[in-house]
């Protein structure tokens, strides 16, 4: 089938940019996904929560807030958001931009632009996730912790919160999983992640199948290993009579 | 119902099972035969096609890769057809092969490749020759084979023309940006760590983004193929406010890419090559595309005929740099 076998020394020979090994060199785009990943997902979870939250608010205003959110950031396309984020937004502030642009390295300029776009873009959809998690428990729950004196924000904390994220642990996993994958859109702004440092060492190497098929199994390392933290999480934090949980 | 013993339908279906049972006999006395005669008469006849003329006669079609924004070696221009230097170069080859098989009605199909899918394509068969702007190395030497060059060209800088940067010296402590997987991303790395210049080194994802990323005043400077930096200020809104400067850093060759050990088709296509440059007619093409308005915007890249392309012109050959 191939013209050339295939060479899986090619891991070993040095790289072209002299920081090791090509194994070594795609394991540092290993760690840039990794931290990408983990902050997006921490900004998105903080954000989506807030605006889920809100979007179950009794009123009108804070709802509707919520629900602009949801709808500009869940339907632009992630590229276009980072396109934005990267090339437009900077132009459109004047000083805070050129700031941003003259004064941070590339390497960080690149980063701060793939949490932020990212962790907007997921909590969106966290954000629907949390609201979902809320109103599935019905108007009984908020009623009662309101006839018994609690006030919103403690109804809120000590009722709903708490069951509602436990309901919702198995399609937050997946939204994770979503952010790891939705990295890799950072290569398109020039961060050295994972899928751009495999698109690199096919460049520079021609080895294009051996490079691909590395990447597929780091990701999918990464991917396996937080599906099976996230069923221990949902064994320890399930709640019986609810979804996941036994009677 | 359909598979009952006295069935027309399956009688039909056995008797034409067994019609090519053998008919496949027959084929395999025939090929017998025809190797026992090949071991008689030694290697196959010359002119038989072998590789990917063969497939070519078979598909009756070619297919050939073209990239979609490398101007002006093979981009859409306007009307969203594919034009170029390297395009007009291999059309030649199209031609020669139309030729060569007896078949002027031969169908071509044009497949535009990335930079990350063309050397996949190739080994895959998708496409039967690539024709933009490819590097012939070494290292994809290994993996594909190389037509003879069609282009050789220097890497050097494009900057604002007030910017004072003169030559790769003047870009301590700048902030450069790099095409990903370019050679001039190994070579300013590389010179980074030796002349310990402290540059910040961007790699963007395509040559667009790149100047991109040079005309928002992210970088100072973007270090590629000058021939290539000459197409990328054609898109600029004011041409004339980039400049390219620097001393050439490497020399590279660009080759249209083929399946590796496919001889008789390599032939044809370097024959064909050469053709064009001992004639006129590869310097006319350099005229049109380098020294005459081209499309989309009717710009001249200006770009003089270097003493190393006369020199190719003279005596082509497909020898890689590095």
């Amino acid at each position: 089938m191939l013209a050339a076998g295939l060479d899986w020394n090619i891991f070993f020979r040095p790289a072209f940019d002299g920081s090791g090994t090509y194994l070594r060199f795609l394991l540092a785009g290993f760690e840039w996904t990794l931290l990408l990943s983990f902050l997006a997902w921490i900004l998105a979870f903080v954000i989506g929560s807030i605006i889920g939250v809100i979007r179950t608010l009794p009123g009108k205003f804070l709802p509707t807030l919520g629900a602009i959110y949801v709808e500009i950031f869940r339907n632009i396309p992630l590229l276009v958001q980072l396109f934005l984020w990267y090339f437009v937004l900077p132009e459109i502030i004047p000083g805070l931009g050129t700031w941003f642009k003259r004064g941070l390295s590339p390497l960080l300029q690149q980063l701060i632009t793939g949490v932020l776009c990212l962790g907007f873009f997921t909590a969106a959809r966290v954000a629907e996730q949390v609201r979902s998690g809320i109103n599935a428990l019905g108007s009984g729950q908020r009623g009662a912790g309101l006839a018994l004196g609690l006030n919103l924000s403690q109804v809120y904390r000590l009722i709903l919160l708490p069951v509602a994220y436990r309901i919702i642990v198995p399609t937050l996993t997946s939204e994770f999983l979503n952010t790891i994958k939705n990295s890799a859109v950072a290569s398109t702004i020039g961060l050295a992640e994972l899928s751009r440092q495999s698109q690199q060492l096919g460049e520079f190497t021609a080895h294009w199948y051996e490079a691909f098929i590395a990447v597929t199994l780091l990701y999918g390392i990464i991917n396996i290993t937080v599906m099976i933290a996230a069923r221990y999480l949902e064994r320890v934090a399930r709640l019986p009579g609810y979804i996941g949980g036994k009677n | 119902m359909l598979f009952a013993r006295q069935s027309p339908v399956r009688e039909s279906i056995l008797r034409f099972a067994m019609g090519n049972a053998l008919a496949i006999k027959n084929y395999l006395f025939a090929f017998v035969g025809f190797c026992l005669l090949a071991g008689v008469t030694g290697a196959p006849a010359a002119d038989e096609l072998t590789g990917t003329l063969k497939k070519i006669k078979d598909a009756g079609s070619i297919s050939v890769g073209h990239r979609e924004s490398s101007i002006p070696f093979s981009y859409y221009d306007d009307k969203n057809e594919v034009v170029g230097y390297s395009q007009d170069l291999v059309m030649m080859v199209v031609e020669a092969v139309k030729k060569k098989l007896n078949m002027p009605n031969l169908q071509v199909k044009l497949i535009p490749v990335t930079s990350q899918n063309r050397i996949p394509l190739i080994q895959n068969g998708t496409i039967d020759i690539e024709s933009g702007s490819t590097t012939n190395n070494l290292e994809r030497q290994q993996q594909v084979s190389f037509s003879d060059t069609i282009f050789i060209i220097g890497t050097r800088l494009l900057v604002k023309k007030d910017s004072g940067i003169q030559d790769f010296p003047d870009l301590k402590d700048k902030n450069v940006v790099v095409t990903a997987g370019t050679t001039s991303e190994r070579l300013i790395r590389e010179m980074n760590e030796k002349a310990g210049l402290k540059m910040n080194i961007i790699s963007a994802k395509d040559h667009g983004e790149s100047f991109l990323t040079l005309q928002s005043g992210r970088a100072a400077a973007f270090m590629l193929d000058d021939a290539l930096l000459a197409g990328e200020r054609a898109k600029a809104r004011k041409p004339g406010d980039w400049v390219i400067v620097g001393t050439p850093q490497s020399k590279e060759a660009y080759g249209m890419m083929m399946r590796k050990g496919d001889d008789q088709f390599k032939m044809l296509v370097d024959e064909t090559i050469a053709k064009a440059q001992t004639s006129s007619e590869a310097e006319k093409l350099y005229q049109k595309w380098f020294q005459s308005p081209i499309p989309p915007k009717g710009l001249n890249l200006e770009l003089p005929l270097s003493d190393i392309m006369k020199e190719l012109y003279k005596s082509p050959n497909d020898k890689a740099f590095q």
